[in-house]
């Protein structure tokens, strides 16, 4: 067993894995960019990798042995797969063979450099094997999660910007024309906002977000605070019952809140929604919040208590200024839950002209409808709340983990 | 001690009794958490015993709209007056309608030829009485006045209104035992229910796995980490809506683009319908399985969803292990599968029990990822989904609540064994 743990073995392997690795991404991501129909071929894939790991075993210094890696690397894939790297003919698409020998060389060689550098030849030891399989298995998640997470984004938005005929005609084609001018671009768009109304559902959306936001922060902010500062009976079990109320499905409330909305008219209307969405965000805001809370120094509460302000006076001006970063992060989580809400906007609303963009966008999904409609409907719902997230992010991944187990 | 005056609790040498400073504390904490607490109350804890309540009631979703009754009538001309009928109609098939007042206002000079049973003449007002309208059945009632020539036109436009008790189906008192036995006799129960656990256990297992490589990805400081974190993050912050249409887009048969490139890549031989397949046989060292294929998708799209809150979690207690650790194991010769396995994972074994018994509960309720994706069809019908589709879609509310009955006990023993075994300092 020892004598697989060999420099020679762990650089062939890197080479092979590596050498597939590349040319599939290369080939899926070409194919999708392109719309060109690419594929692996396993043996001059992982012959191209072993190569370049190779020649990196007997030659590591300097530029010219990358080089030589890279050289190496896509003559071999050229050759074995007859002058038609991933099955692009070099006479027949010379740009797009051009673009994969290039980058298959250049990022094989690349990667198989990161991976075993620094590895001596012989045996190796237990922890240096590890270290360079490790390497190899990171390299992989990185390129696996990416892939993973921005793949359906990327389907989403190319789709949206696609026509009927081109789509049908080729559904691997994701290449944009952009010389076909924006109105042809964006015409998705433009029909959703002309014909379905999607100002409105986004007006809509707005409102009700903003709406659960105010809400929320004015029914938990003195809540947080009494739980976090005051003392009365039944605050530790309290602060228990907060957490059992995360627990409880939204579906089991759906049935008796529909059945009393009805009779009551508030069904299809705002108003129900904003009764109902902050009563789900107030036991996660409140939790966050006076957790928030417990962290302030109380002595400068207790100066503010003795220079003759009241609690309230006390919370206004003392701890809501010193609790800015925590009130923005539970702004934000509950405005994203109240943006991303589904289920009763689903149920509750009738009217198209009440509509929020999840419920427009589930009228969206039929036959009728033409899917890059429905993918123009996904975008316009996922922009504004990505955009927000990656301006707060730092906020955001702190409320996210302090009380965001929600969902 | 400025402490001790304004929080006698916290001095060990205060007296047990509650002083007035304490009291005026306790009540102010009471106004200050009354929103919180109503709210919730309201939106919360009252329909889930409202729950419980409607489980035991015979009540469609046709029922909510209560029983009313139903007016027309028709003027028609006569030498000497005219002649009119009310036609009263009950809009409900099951519920009786007490009470039905009928009235119109008549003008004076109009003389009836001959009153109706139940019916009452003043000279401005012509009303009927009825005790009770059965469901379902039609009354008529006919009047023929004396009148001058222009009054059947007059009486066109004489509005006549009708009232009537009826009984609320929601609070009255017939209460049956149908629905549960509905619920539990199906076929499909033990099915759902066996969906549900395979669906909760692997998609929350997986969802923390994943997590776990997410996190040990970004445990170490490279540039462009921060970018990373975020976009790991993308598929829990975007829409369900959104991603869970977009999953159906790609994954579409006839022209979702993963098909296409299997297809063409000579990976697969036909389309296979990711969502829409219940099973394929699968012959693996000549056993064949069923392979539940819409399951696993589904199962998929739940890992996919929810790893970034499981890699946020372990991520942040990774940092916070003491690395002193790792150099000491370092340095005692461990190879980094040894660290991982003995250093590391003891150290995130706490964090990751809570994170399945949270997520557990999460994935059992969860609605929105299964019914985008598949609608609960091909074998994807958790019990949430089954709720739901007792209730709106076959509209029997009765139904639907007495499954999401089960939902709540099922998931009130998995938070009290939750509370029971948690690490409190996880909390």
């Amino acid at each position: 067993m020892a004598a697989l743990r060999h420099s020679l073995v762990m650089t062939a392997l890197t080479g092979i894995f590596w050498g597939w690795v590349v040319a599939t991404c290369l080939a899926v991501a070409m194919t999708l960019f392109s719309g060109q129909i690419l594929s692996v071929d396993l043996v001059s894939a992982g012959a191209g990798g072993l190569s370049a790991a190779g020649v990196y075993h007997f030659w590591k210094k300097g530029w010219l042995s990358f080089a030589a890696q890279a050289v190496v690397a896509a003559d071999i894939l050229v050759t074995l797969d007859g002058n038609a790297p991933l099955g692009a003919p070099l006479t027949g698409s010379p740009a797009t063979s051009a673009i994969i020998i290039v980058v298959f060389g250049l990022v094989t060689a690349l990667v198989v450099r990161a991976c075993l550098a620094g590895m001596p030849k012989g045996v190796l030891s237990r922890s240096l094997f590890e270290t360079h399989l490790i390497r190899s298995m990171i390299g992989f998640g990185y390129v696996f999660f990416t892939a993973i997470v921005l793949l359906p984004f990327y389907i989403m938005l190319m789709t949206s910007l696609k026509s009927q005929q081109s789509l049908m005609s080729n559904p691997l084609d994701y290449s944009i024309d952009l010389g076909a001018g924006i109105e042809t671009l964006f015409r998705s768009y433009i029909e959703l906002f002309a014909v379905y109304d999607f100002g409105t559902f986004l007006m809509n959306t707005a409102f009700v977000s903003v709406m659960t936001v105010a809400i929320t922060l004015l029914f938990c902010v003195p809540g947080a605070y009494a739980v976090a500062r005051l003392r009365f009976r039944g605050r530790k079990a309290l602060s228990r019952s907060i957490l059992m109320i995360y627990m409880v499905p939204a579906i089991v409330l759906v049935i008796p809140l529909y059945a009393v909305f009805s009779q009551l008219g508030l069904r299809n209307t705002h108003l129900g929604l904003l009764i109902v969405y902050p009563a789900t965000t107030v036991p996660v805001a409140l939790y966050m919040l006076q957790g928030y809370f417990k962290g302030l120094p109380f002595e400068l509460e207790e100066a503010g208590l003795m220079d003759g302000l009241n609690r309230w006076q006390v919370i206004l001006k003392i701890t809501l200024p010193l609790a800015m970063p925590a009130m923005a992060t539970v702004s934000l989580y509950v405005f994203m839950i109240a943006w991303n809400e589904f289920l009763f906007a689903f149920m509750f609303l009738d009217d198209t002209s009440l509509f929020t963009l999840s419920r427009g966008i589930v009228s969206l999904n039929s036959s009728e409808v033409p899917r890059q409609h429905l993918m123009a409907g996904a975008v316009i719902a996922t922009i504004p709340v990505l955009v927000l997230f990656l301006w707060f992010e730092r906020f955001l991944v702190q409320g996210l983990a302090a009380g965001g187990v929600k969902g | 001690m400025t402490d001790a005056a304004s929080r006698p609790a916290r001095n060990a040498k205060a007296p047990p009794a509650r002083g007035p400073l304490a009291r005026a504390e306790a009540g102010l904490a009471r106004i200050m958490l009354f929103p919180s607490v109503f709210i919730v109350a309201a939106i919360v804890l009252f329909p889930l015993l409202a729950n419980f309540w409607i489980s035991f009631k015979p009540v469609t979703l046709g029922d909510l709209r209560p029983p009313s009754v139903l007016l027309s009538d028709r003027v028609r001309a006569t030498d000497t007056g005219f002649t009119t009928e009310w036609r009263l109609r009950n809009t409900s098939r099951t519920a009786a309608i007490t009470n039905v007042v009928v009235g119109a206002r008549v003008d004076p000079a109009w003389t009836l030829e001959e009153l109706p049973e139940n019916c009452e003449r003043t000279p401005e007002r012509l009303t009927c009485k009825l005790e009770e309208l059965p469901p379902a059945t039609r009354i008529r009632i006919r009047f023929a006045f004396a009148a001058p020539p222009d009054a059947a036109e007059k009486a066109d436009a004489w509005e006549p209104t009708a009232t009537g008790d009826s009984e609320n189906i929601l609070t009255n008192a017939s209460f049956t035992l149908e629905n549960f036995r509905e619920a539990f006799s199906a076929r499909e129960f033990w099915t759902v229910l066996r969906v549900t656990f395979v669906y909760t256990i692997f998609g929350t297992l997986a969802a923390i796995i994943l997590g776990l490589f997410a996190a040990l990805l970004l445990d170490r400081d490279f540039r462009g980490r921060g970018i990373l974190r975020g976009l790991f993050l993308f598929p829990y912050v975007a829409p369900v809506i959104a991603v869970a249409f977009a999953w159906v887009i790609l994954l579409d048969p006839f022209s979702g683009s993963v098909n296409a490139y299997l297809k063409e890549a000579g990976v697969l031989d036909g389309a296979v319908n990711f969502l829409g397949t219940r099973s394929v046989e699968i012959g693996l060292f000549g056993i064949t399985i069923d392979f539940p294929v819409a399951l696993s998708t589904v199962i998929a799209f739940e890992a996919w969803r929810y790893f970034p809150l499981s890699f946020l979690f372990i991520l942040a207690r990774m940092q916070s292990i003491n690395t002193e650790m790792f150099e000491a194991a370092r340095v005692d010769g461990a190879s980094p599968f040894q660290i991982f396995r003995y250093i590391s994972i003891p150290q995130l074994i706490g964090i990751m029990s809570v994170l399945f018994l949270l997520r557990f509960i999460w994935t059992f309720n969860k609605f929105d990822d299964i019914f985008l994706l598949t609608g609960g069809a091909s074998g994807t019908r958790t019990l949430v989904v089954d709720v739901y589709e007792q209730a709106f879609a076959i509209s029997n509310l009765g139904a639907g609540a007495a499954v999401a009955v089960v939902v709540f006990m099922v998931l009130l023993t998995f938070s009290l064994l939750f509370f029971r075994i948690m690490p409190k300092e996880e909390l």
